[in-house]
């Protein structure tokens, strides 16, 4: 698993608003709180913190709620919102970033399950080069304690040989070497940036 | 004679395991109509909806290690998968920012051209560019499809290749094979994707709106083009049906699976037995099996 504290993140002094600016590459003050994301969002209805407030918070620096929130992990990134904006703010991008710039953050209790599901995610490749269902499946199932998870259509794809048992190899062990070479370059950008303030 | 087609083939990670059928009825479907796919044997995982939650370069890299593939073999790349499309498009727009590039290139280990022009394509644009192939055996005559494109075939703007409300592609690729595609508001509503193992409660949700609405409509079946979708709408189907309490019974098709049947492939070949919810009763129905 790349290690939390190898990839980038944001520098203590900058914001989420920065950050998030800075991955979008457009200015949030663009905003002007219509609801239309939010209104044709799939899982707005499951989210304590809706797409447009997710945007109100970072208009207004409300970092803790923002931290706090599981929205970024909610959100689908199915893109209606971005689609639809008025105001064209890629609100997906908003989401994605938010991931990123706390991923070196501890996770509250609800964020765990989604940062299991895409570190096992990731596991499932980094060595063999391409995801494992089954070996997924079950990691996922063990570690966040939701073992029951899908055992109703586990007998089906066993009898339909929809599941492999063992992971397949891609030729080569590209991946690890990209792995490697990622935290490389993530660890000397960090140094480069620590160096400078 | 035609003349022959070639492409670059990512299958992607399902094609080993839950997608069997896609793949393989891809791979087939392709040969009859004189499409090669030339498959690089060390492609990697493109990184799905992980890689680009957690790192932004490794999001990119990832994928860009089969768009290197394609450039090298001079062609353009297809993939079946919708997640992979999307994944591979997106790495070919952002390789055009040199700074990525650059910084892609050091975590690959080779450099990277610049000026890339890396063509990616879904298999639906492929299927459509070489309808004219197909030799119609046996039109999908009287049968109603919904056509279901998911989240990423138009979605974002940068990458997308059709309507993000009203997708058309694929409704006119299931009329050129006779069959009947329905008008329905929820072809490219999100099915929950990857919320199958974090959260199945939104899956249900939001597959069971689909799986009603197509039936609204009045499809006899829906056809599918992204395995993560699939498994949602097929394998998910009974059991989101119990809890919501409400049978729904909708065949889903892969594309290619209903191009190889119009074809007149044998149907033994395009692995109906690998989908949950049994299509046999519905094709005989409509002398299709």
């Amino acid at each position: 698993m790349i290690s939390a504290q190898n990839t980038i993140r944001p520098r203590p002094h900058t914001t989420y608003r920065s950050f998030v600016e800075a991955h979008i590459r457009q200015s949030i003050a663009q905003c002007y709180q219509c609801g239309k994301c939010t209104a044709g969002c799939p899982v707005a209805y499951t989210m304590e913190l809706t797409p447009r407030r997710v945007i109100r918070a970072l208009q207004l620096g409300l970092e803790n709620e923002l931290e706090n929130s599981s929205t970024m992990w909610i959100c689908l990134s199915c893109l209606t919102c971005s689609a639809r904006c008025p105001r064209e703010i890629n609100i997906a991008g908003v989401m994605e970033a938010l991931r990123l710039a706390t991923i070196g953050k501890k996770p509250t209790p609800d964020q765990k399950k989604f940062r299991l599901f895409h570190d096992l995610f990731i596991m499932s490749f980094q060595f063999s080069g391409r995801a494992y269902e089954l070996g997924l499946g079950m990691a996922y199932n063990v570690m966040s304690g939701q073992f029951l998870n899908m055992a109703s259509i586990i007998p089906g794809m066993l009898r339909r040989g929809k599941l492999a048992f063992l992971p397949h190899k891609s030729r080569g062990s590209e991946t690890q070497h990209i792995f490697q070479r990622l935290e490389g370059q993530n660890k000397a950008m960090n140094q480069a940036e620590a160096g400078t303030k | 004679m035609i003349e022959t087609a070639r492409y670059a083939y990512y299958p992607g990670c399902c094609s080993k395991a839950s997608a069997k059928e896609y793949t393989a009825t891809t791979r087939l479907v392709c040969k009859a109509l004189g499409i090669e796919l030339e498959e690089s044997p060390d492609w990697i995982c493109c990184g799905a909806s992980s890689a680009h939650s957690i790192d932004r370069i490794l999001g990119i890299a990832l994928p860009a290690h089969e768009l290197l593939y394609a450039g090298r073999m001079k062609l353009d790349l297809v993939a079946s998968c919708a997640l992979c499309f999307s994944r591979l498009k997106i790495a070919a727009a952002e390789l055009k920012d040199d700074d990525v590039r650059k910084r892609v290139g050091e975590v690959l280990g080779q450099e990277i051209p610049g000026n890339p022009d890396y063509r990616v394509m879904h298999i639906l644009q492929v299927l459509e560019k070489h309808l004219d192939r197909i030799h119609l055996e046996k039109p999908l005559k009287g049968l109603s499809v919904a056509c279901y494109y998911g989240c990423l075939l138009g979605r974002p703007k940068e990458v997308a290749f059709d309507d993000a409300e009203n997708p058309q592609v694929m409704d006119r690729v299931v009329a050129a094979l006779g069959g009947e595609p329905v008008e329905w508001g929820f072809k490219a509503e999100c099915c929950g994707g990857s919320h199958v193992f974090t959260r199945p409660d939104i899956v249900s949700k939001l597959s069971h709106r689909l799986l009603y609405q197509a039936k609204q409509a009045g499809a006899d079946c829906l056809a599918v083009v992204c395995p993560v979708c699939h498994s949602n709408l097929d394998a998910m189907q009974k059991s989101i049906g119990k809890e919501y309490k409400e049978e729904v019974d909708l065949p889903a098709f892969y594309i290619t699976q209903l191009v190889g049947l119009a074809a007149g492939l044998p149907p033994r070949k395009l692995m109906f037995e690998k989908l949950f919810v049994d299509p046999m009763r519905l094709l005989r129905a409509k002398g299709l099996a």
